[in-house]
């Protein structure tokens, strides 16, 4: 059983969200929850502090996706210090242009 | 436990082994995610139970089988709701019972668990050729497909027919040689990451070989003398009409395909290339009465395969079954499948596989109305999808020129196919037939219009274009079948020895003929298809039926580029001087008049004296001119344009026709000079020295632009 631990932090405008360990189809529902409840307080920036990622599955980016279209066209989803084989599953699956990519947050 | 949604349809009111679910929605057929649960539906004829059967992925044993209970089969259809599924982690299949009479057609077998037909995605072989486990109870299995892809503004793109020019490709071929430098080779990923290349050469349009899953282990066998893996490579064997081929995806692993798939369909579309799928609705994976029951077999044999009165397979499609298109119900799953892919993937059109099988009747006889193509002709999801239809199949339907077409379809002109050929290799008593096909085929399609005709030399069936100048004979010894496979009549010309070799003469004349057949397709009237790599002379070396070759046979060598260059060039100049012009691109056919009061009929015909072709049998020569002010019938104005064709041994002087006042004529191509010679870019094209007369080198082509 894969662990995930799921960290929520509000402050301005900003909702950040730091995942650390698995996130796979069993610990998905976990981060889905962490965003379904910082979305009704309408953050002008979701950042996703996923440097301590170990492994997203797919579940995971079906976070990401739900994540994007709650927050509206207006506001940003950052993903800070992602590793390179998350980068490149973005890439292939067309969610890189959805998010922003930074190394600290905030920059 | 979720919470439920307030609806009373989203409630459980049954439960076993602590899985609740409760009666489903009958439509749409196949797994739909529902709040709360997934709802399964699939229908059978015959079936006397039906049993669903949920596995967490990957897993060898189901962790729960439920039987239908009998109060939720509606009709023929048997539907419920199964709530708390984790869809990420999900695979499902259904247990059929029924008679086991083939003679009646029936081939129930309840210990098999089923694919379903209607399956978005099928899991369990996610990796090309990853070694399968031979004893998986249940390898194909059915999985669920998020429908949440941010397409943003993207739509199918509607581009008019005949502007297209269209590239017909394998997604694995294209990018799985060494040399072709993508990090992710042979996937949909690969593909994306060389459309700069294709903007390049010019094209608008890529037809992808089947991309439909199917099992490249299927008829799988090593060969005697080699050792070698021959597979299923092509893919001309569906298992499953809806999902997109696992192992062509990088993300195929992840179970992301149809993200990577709708990826590089986006980004192809917002470089202005369509997509089309070649998608073989003739038969199955699942063989004859010998072959697996994987899907369509169990579930309702009868509905779904044309079978003979004693109940065996029918055999058009030449691979050991039939799939039944004009049953009402079959015919109903080939449209539900072309609207998904048309909606849900924004492709923008079909080519279909061995259509004239689409208009046989259930017992195998040809229909003059088949209703399978009026359906999609008519259909109002597909009104713009463009239809293709290789009109034969391997039951000796040979229906180019006469497809049902009901205003939509098109078809893959195999007829301009042997006549370009025969021309270019110097029969005699073509130059008719010739006029007619590089007018779009007006004998052929007179009330349907240029764009009725697919105008190709070459495609994945047959040799290559550079086999085809270099092999008489084709050599598919490497297939397995002692040369026996492939097609015998090639009309082919080695140019005098066959295969490679290192005669300067014979290579050179090899080349101009590659450059010969490139200029013929592109000053055709016509929808033109280029096969992969014919662009920059790949070779099969003679083998003519490569269906099988996981390798170099089927790879395309992205090194010919630089050892072609000549032939690459000139390649990209044509395809260029076609988007350039609009007279090569009339949607219309020529009225052989000057409607337009311009001094020049709209198309004329000439020789090496104007205004006097040369129709006898043994001539080789044959010259026309397009007047640019009746481009696009007389709504668009273009340049006049002169093309010179002489399959003559030896050179000819050819009178050219005066233009009117205050035009001179300007040189694009000359087939016979040397590179970089041969062409001159569009609009920077040197006028000719003498306005009245040139000589047309031997077994070369000129076009001239008089502007």
């Amino acid at each position: 059983m894969s662990t995930l631990s799921v960290k929520t932090d509000i402050s301005n405008n900003a909702a950040i969200i730091t995942l650390e360990g698995n996130l796979d189809s069993s610990t998905a529902p976990q981060f889905h929850e962490a965003v379904q409840k910082v979305i009704p307080q309408n953050p002008q920036e979701l950042v996703l502090d996923v440097e301590k990622l170990d492994f997203m599955a797919s579940a995971g980016l079906r976070v990401i996706i739900f994540a994007k279209q709650k927050l509206g066209s207006t506001a940003k989803l950052i993903l800070v210090k992602p590793q390179d084989q998350l980068i490149e599953t973005l890439k292939m699956t067309g969610l890189l242009f959805s998010v922003t990519l930074v190394d600290h947050y905030p920059e | 436990m979720a919470e439920f949604d307030t609806r009373i349809d989203y409630y459980p009111t049954h439960e076993l082994n602590g899985i609740k679910f409760r009666r489903g929605h009958v439509l749409p057929f196949g797994a739909t995610m529902v709040p709360n649960g997934v709802n399964f539906s699939i229908y059978s004829s015959a079936a006397t139970s039906c049993t669903l059967v949920l596995f967490e992925k990957n897993a060898e044993e189901p962790f729960v089988e439920i039987p239908f209970p009998k109060e939720f089969m509606i009709g023929n259809v048997y539907s419920m709701i199964v709530f708390d599924l984790d869809f990420e982690n999900l695979e499902y299949g259904y247990r059929m019972d029924g008679p086991f009479d083939a003679a009646a057609g029936h081939r129930f077998d309840k210990t098999k668990i089923l694919s379903d037909p209607y399956a978005k995605a099928i899991g369990g072989r996610d990796v090309w050729l990853g070694p399968p486990n031979w004893d998986k109870f249940y390898p194909f299995r059915s999985r669920l497909v998020f429908e949440d892809f941010d397409w943003e503004g993207d739509k199918p793109l509607e581009t008019p027919t005949e502007d297209l020019i269209i590239y017909e490709m394998h997604v694995r071929s294209f990018t799985n040689h060494p040399s072709s430098g993508v990090k992710f080779k042979g996937t949909f990923t690969g593909l994306k990451e060389k459309i700069p290349y294709l903007l390049e050469l010019g094209i608008n349009c890529v037809e992808l070989m089947p991309i439909f899953e199917f099992d490249e282990y299927e008829h799988s066998k090593k060969d005697a003398e080699t050792g070698e893996l021959l597979v299923n490579y092509w893919g001309y064997s569906t298992l499953n009409f809806f999902a997109p081929k696992s192992g062509y995806a990088a993300t195929g692993k992840y179970g992301m395909q149809v993200d990577e798939l709708k990826t590089l369909i986006k980004e192809l579309h917002r470089n202005g290339i369509e997509v089309l799928l070649d998608v073989v609705f003739n038969h199955t994976a699942e063989g004859d009465h010998r072959g697996p029951t994987i899907s369509f077999k169990g579930i309702d044999n009868k509905t779904y395969y044309m079978l003979t009165p004693g109940g065996y397979y029918y055999n058009f499609s030449g691979t050991g079954n039939t799939l039944n298109c004009n049953h009402p119900v079959v015919r109903n799953m080939v449209l539900d499948c072309l609207r998904y892919w048309a909606s849900e993937y924004h492709i923008d059109g079909f080519r279909f596989d061995l259509a004239a099988i689409l208009g046989r009747a259930q017992d195998g006889s040809p229909l003059s109305n088949p209703p399978l193509l009026e359906t999609l002709a008519y259909d109002p999801v597909l009104a713009k999808c463009k239809l293709i239809a290789e009109a034969w199949d391997a039951g000796g339907l040979y229906q180019v020129g006469s497809f049902p077409f009901y205003g939509r379809w098109a078809e893959w002109n195999g007829k301009y196919r042997d006549t370009i050929r025969r021309f270019l290799k110097g029969d005699e008593g073509i130059v008719g037939d010739l006029s007619q096909r590089i007018q779009g085929s007006p004998d052929m399609y007179w009330v349907r219009g240029a764009t009725a005709g697919i105008n190709f030399i070459t495609c994945h069936d047959g040799f290559t274009l550079y086999d085809m100048v270099a092999y008489n004979q084709k050599h598919n010894e490497a297939n397995g079948e002692n040369n026996q496979d492939g097609n015998n009549d090639n009309d082919s010309w080695n140019c005098g020895r066959e295969g490679e070799t290192n005669d300067d003469y014979v290579n050179t004349l090899r080349h101009k003929q590659i450059k010969n057949a490139l200029a013929i397709l592109m000053v055709s009237q016509g929808v033109p298809m280029i096969l992969m790599g014919d662009e920059m002379g790949r070779t099969q070396f003679g083998n003519n039926n490569t269906y099988c070759h996981d390798n170099e046979l089927n790879w395309l060598n992205w090194e010919l580029i630089e050892k072609n260059a000549d032939i690459y060039n000139f390649a990209k100049h044509i395809i260029n001087l076609r988007r350039n012009h609009p007279v090569f691109r009339n949607k219309e056919h020529f009225r052989n008049s000057d409607f337009m009061d311009s001094g020049l009929p709209d198309i004329s015909f000439h020789g090496t004296t104007p205004w006097h072709p040369d129709w006898s049998a043994s001539s080789r020569v044959f010259a026309f001119m397009l007047d640019g002010k009746h481009a696009k019938n007389g709504n668009t104005e273009d340049d006049t344009v002169y093309v010179a064709m002489n399959m003559y041994w030896d050179a000819l002087p050819f009178e050219l026709p005066l233009l009117p006042q205050g035009k001179k004529w300007h040189v694009s191509v000359n087939s016979s000079m040397p590179s970089p010679f041969d062409f001159h870019p569009v609009s920077k094209e040197p006028k000719i020295e003498y306005q009245h007369n040139l000589i047309v080198g031997a077994r070369s082509i000129i076009i001239l632009i008089g502007k």
